[in-house]
């Protein structure tokens, strides 16, 4: 009863200590992208707010948490009140799968530096960041504007698209590591990280991750030129705050499990653990911000051929490839 | 189709190359309102009632401004001193509707009324807009420093009768032209 109970305040304290990282990073990296994306367009970004703008992030949640929550007339009030807090909920819960240093031991007890390890950790992310597609799709259609419904007929087309080429590019992974829990995942990792091996898989990840978190070049569900905002055309307030919360943990997210899975995690010399995985995500959130800056944004049919006549074809064959070499080799037995 | 794929991936590269420089060099932002970038001297900005160089007031009161102002913004009465020469009684500009085209400048036949590069005047309280003469008039000669129309103008003021004015001659006795 007493280690029961010990246990539960240990998931507690991680919990809460992971959930206070991860919204403190995410609004942070939401002025480290509008400082770095300025500095890429040769203006300054926000710098009115404190020093630097640093105080900007602590601005802009005053300011969305004061502002109306208004609800558009003809919307369907319960599916647009709960479909921002899917989106953020599901980004938010993916999180909890990254491990972030090797398992520590206290008073004899095993505890893992990751708030669960699952063992098809691998598998939960996937059914989260599926889960997230609701958020979009329900949020715009119960907005009853039309700019929000193609905004989010338009997410759940490309995130379904993608989730497929996202799942099939890290089924090599799955093969070289022999597991699906994120934990073993970073163990096998302890010699040379997967990148080296699956520099294909590796390119196929990022591009479909980024079409999944709705960045720059595939931000088709909020194309402000064509549908003002797209799903959140209609939110105010915090509720769009929440969206645009879940689009920046979505983004650390997905650093967090490219890191994990294509970078060797926490592994790295002389530094904490925890240092090397934040400056893993830190690094490929400037990736995504620096090709936010330089790529205009795919027509319609141009996402939908990337996706389906290219990707998920040059998957299949990684998964193909690394399997012949497994038997080969005898890593896979 | 490689080549094609290749030449893709290629401008792909240079794209994000390009992009890269761009963090080395200066933002070009101005920073408002520590930096204010200087105005070429004709940008049109709050307007003001100029005095001619003797120090008295350009101002005629010909009504050419306000008929002219597309949107009515200015109004005024017309008086006339003891010497002859004419000015506003009262002039008032109301910038709240103001648009600053700077037709009145245009149409202005003595440089009184002009526009100058202050566009800083906003204010909270919109009644506070409507400037009154001693608002507008303001000691000096604006971007017009030498011109005097009573000097010119064949009108008897303090500074002369007719054929007294520059560049005018004496008047013609009619009756010494007879053949």
């Amino acid at each position: 009863m007493l280690i029961w109970l010990a246990g539960f305040f240990i998931l507690i304290v991680k919990l809460t200590v992971v959930l206070l990282v991860v919204l403190f990073i995410a609004a942070y990296l939401v002025w480290v992208e509008r400082k770095f994306l300025a500095r890429l367009q040769i203006r300054y970004g926000p710098n009115r707010a404190g020093t630097f703008g640093l105080l900007q992030p602590v601005a802009d949640i005053v300011k969305m948490i004061t502002k109306e929550d208004t609800v558009p007339e003809g919307a369907d009030r319960t599916f647009f009140l709960i479909a921002p807090a899917v989106v953020a909920g599901t980004a938010l819960l993916m999180f909890s799968v990254v491990p972030f240093g090797e398992p520590l031991s206290l008073l004899g007890h095993r505890v893992p530096l990751v708030v669960t390890d699952l063992n098809i950790g691998l598998l939960f992310v996937f059914a989260l960041s599926s889960l997230g597609v609701y958020g979009v799709a329900l949020g715009g259609w119960a907005s009853n504007s039309k700019y929000g419904l193609l905004g989010g007929i338009r997410g759940a087309a490309q995130m379904i698209s993608y989730e497929l080429s996202l799942g099939l590019s890290l089924v090599p992974i799955v093969m070289m590591a022999r597991s699906f829990s994120i934990v073993s995942i970073v163990e096998a990792q302890q010699r040379y990280p997967f990148i080296l091996f699956q520099p294909l898989a590796f390119l196929i990840f990022v591009v479909s991750a980024m079409a999944e978190s709705k960045r720059i070049p595939f931000d088709l569900p909020e194309a402000e030129n064509e549908l003002v905002a797209g799903y959140h055309t209609e939110y105010s307030g915090m509720r769009f705050g929440l969206f645009f919360l879940g689009e920046y943990v979505h983004m650390m997210v997905f650093g967090g499990i490219l890191a994990v899975l294509f970078l060797g995690g926490w592994r790295g010399p002389f530094l904490p653990p925890v240092f090397w995985l934040l400056a893993k995500i830190f690094l490929v959130a400037l990736f995504m911000i620096w090709v936010r800056g330089t790529l205009p944004r795919l027509r319609y049919d141009q996402l939908m051929t990337l996706g389906w006549k290219v990707l998920i074809p040059l998957s299949l064959i990684n998964i193909l490839v690394t399997g012949l070499v497994g038997l080969v080799s005898g890593f896979i037995h | 189709m490689m080549e094609s794929v290749l030449e893709a991936v290629g401008a792909l590269f240079s794209g994000l190359w390009t992009v890269f420089i761009h963090l080395f060099r200066r933002p070009i932002t101005e920073q408002y309102p520590e930096y204010k970038r200087p105005l070429p001297p004709r940008a049109r900005g709050r307007i003001i009632l100029t005095r001619d160089p003797d120090g008295g007031e350009r101002c005629v009161a010909c009504y050419l401004c306000s008929a002219v102002c597309p949107v009515n913004c200015i109004s005024m009465e017309g008086a006339e001193r003891p010497d002859g020469r004419r000015f506003a009684a009262w002039f008032r500009i109301n910038f709240a509707r103001c648009i600053l085209c700077g037709f009145c400048e245009e149409a202005c036949p003595t440089s009184a009324i002009q526009l100058t590069t202050d566009y800083e005047f906003c204010k909270k309280d919109i009644l506070s807009f409507v400037y009154e003469k001693e608002d507008l008039l303001v000691g000096h000669q604006g971007k017009d420093p030498d011109y005097n129309f009573y000097r010119y103008a064949g009108v008897t003021t303090s500074y002369g009768g007719k054929g007294e004015h520059i560049g005018e001659r004496k008047p013609v006795d009619v009756k010494s032209n007879m053949p």
